[in-house]
């Protein structure tokens, strides 16, 4: 395993469509188009450099094939909005295989504007069909928050808890101009918003937008060749898991089985300690996701999550910066939002971020996919070997 | 306006035929007894074990639950309070709360509950209500329902 760790491959090329938000004059594959050629042009590589193509939503060989490329290895692995995190993970390993020499992973969706995408699944004999849609549970904001009551109940946290996450992000984001929303809010304010699904107001919910992003990687030795090779992210540590695609059947509502194996086993195969970590970002398609987060994760300790984000620790100055870019709450979030929160994650470790953390050296990136189903971890770092 | 109706697999269809009976019938490993939800050939905690069906009391306690306040414009649902409650047995599953308020003040987690079986377009579901345990000694032992 060390092989795919501890600084052999790097991601060398970064970037975002050009813009975020609502896109109607762009397809889905426009959007992975847009961010991969970024993403390159980021690396200083070309689309005939390219040998290895990753994607989830689209078959890996449509954005493949759009982008004129000839690939000689391909993965569509398809966990939901964290399959970004597996990506870079199964990328390293087909790097260090030899399967892949130049890997593109891309994201892109048309999440607001909906153009050229497929339509929604509402198969009546799928397990989700039979099980979870004919009681209502058919959009994320219905499904995905259905364990935070039992969170909060199970450690005599409050309501009123889910916004502090909100608060917290909306200072990062209210740095950023690329973020949907930018405008200052209290708890008091998140509260009153208008209620999605109790306990979920509003603001708790994430931005819903059109976008894309791509990441390049090669081996540590490619990249030092390249014009990018000073502004290379290293990966130093992974992890993936999942459990039941029902949220029915998560293995403990109240914590999150993959959260914690999949952080665990980036931690170990990093070889750091959470003292280590500078930066964190936790995808954060509703406000609940922070909390279990930082205390699945092993950040905080059970019950701790919330006094953590009030008490300022991963607002701008505070010990851990979390979700700095604003978050999927504040920032963007297309439907798979996995992705920008990994670009962000490079960003601060290039120095590059719009709300820069000061001296990040190691980051911390953990997704999550379909619900509760699936997750997935990277530990990132600026330097090559980590001293 | 319509009921997402389930359409069931071969797997699945003693589950909905039982709920069509009125009757909420799970799969328990034959040698260990272990319950497991959803409906399977095998059993998950050892492929290797018998599997058979049998009927559940029907009772459960609300583990979580959130308040829809935004149904979708095209589909019909049973109640606006989506749940997740934990069967006597073991299993844990998803379903909606039914002739309760769609209030928090009516629904306190761990809260005991009672299946009932509900038409939805050509279906039925299985959904669940509160049970009221009389607190006044001399009450039957069976729960009177609000």
């Amino acid at each position: 395993m060390s092989g795919i760790h501890r600084g052999a491959v790097a991601i060398v090329g970064a970037a975002e469509t050009d813009e975020l938000g609502s896109l109607p004059g762009m397809s889905m594959l426009d959007l992975h188009a847009n961010a991969a050629l970024n993403a390159l042009r980021d690396a200083g590589l070309t689309v005939a450099d390219v040998d290895g193509i990753i994607t989830a939503g689209p078959m890996a060989m449509e954005v493949s094939d759009y982008l004129g490329i000839v690939p000689r290895y391909l993965d569509g692995t398809m966990v939901g909005g964290g399959s970004f995190m597996l990506h870079v993970r199964h990328a390293a390993a087909a790097i260090a295989s030899g399967a892949a020499d130049v890997v593109l992973i891309t994201h892109g969706e048309s999440g607001r504007s909906r153009v050229g995408m497929p339509p929604w699944n509402r198969t009546p004999s799928s397990l989700p069909g039979q099980f979870e849609m004919p009681y209502g549970a058919l959009a994320p904001y219905s499904t995905f928050t259905l364990p935070a009551l039992r969170f909060l109940h199970d450690r005599g946290m409050d309501i009123r808890d889910l916004a502090e996450p909100v608060v917290a992000q909306r200072e990062w984001a209210q740095r950023n101009p690329r973020a949907l929303k930018t405008e200052p809010i209290t708890v008091d304010e998140v509260m009153a918003a208008s209620p999605v699904a109790y306990p979920f107001t509003k603001d708790m919910c994430c931005v819903v937008t059109d976008g894309g992003g791509a990441l390049v990687v090669v081996s540590a030795e490619r990249a030092a060749d390249l014009p990018s090779a000073s502004r290379a992210v290293y990966l130093q540590g992974s992890g993936e898991s999942a459990e039941s695609p029902l949220i029915s059947q998560m293995d403990g509502v109240s914590s999150f089985r993959s959260f914690r194996l999949s952080s665990q086993e980036a931690f170990r195969t990093a070889g750091i300690r959470h003292d280590d970590v500078d930066h964190l970002m936790v995808y954060d398609a509703f406000a609940h996701l922070p909390l279990y987060g930082l205390e699945d994760l092993g950040f905080v300790g059970h019950g701790e999550s919330a006094d953590f984000i009030r008490d300022g620790h991963t607002r701008p100055g505070g010990r851990l910066p979390m979700n700095t870019n604003g978050g999927g709450l504040s920032y963007t979030h297309t439907g798979m939002y996995g992705m920008f929160a990994i670009l962000e994650s490079v960003r601060q470790l290039r120095g590059e971020a719009a709300a820069q953390v000061d001296g990040v050296r190691v980051g911390f990136v953990q997704g999550v996919g379909l619900f509760f189903a699936a997750a997935g971890a990277l530990v990132l770092s600026s330097e090559r070997e980590l001293g | 306006m319509s009921f997402l109706e389930p359409e069931p697999t071969p797997a699945t269809a003693p589950f909905w035929e039982g709920v069509r009976a009125g009757v909420l019938r799970l799969q328990r490993g034959r040698t260990t007894g272990r319950c497991f939800f959803y409906p399977r050939p095998h059993s998950p905690f050892d492929p290797d074990e018998e599997v058979e069906w049998f009927d559940a009391s029907g009772r459960a306690t609300l583990v979580s639950y959130i308040i829809n306040h935004r149904p979708l414009p095209d589909v019909d649902v049973l109640s606006p309070i989506i749940a997740l409650v934990r069967l006597e047995e073991g299993p844990t599953l998803m379903t909606n709360i039914v002739d309760v308020e769609p209030d928090p003040a009516h629904l306190a987690l761990d809260m005991p509950l009672q299946v009932v079986f509900r038409a939805a377009g050509d279906a039925v579901l299985p959904v669940f209500t509160p049970v009221f345990t009389p607190t006044t000694s001399g009450a039957s032992a069976g729960e009177v329902r609000a």
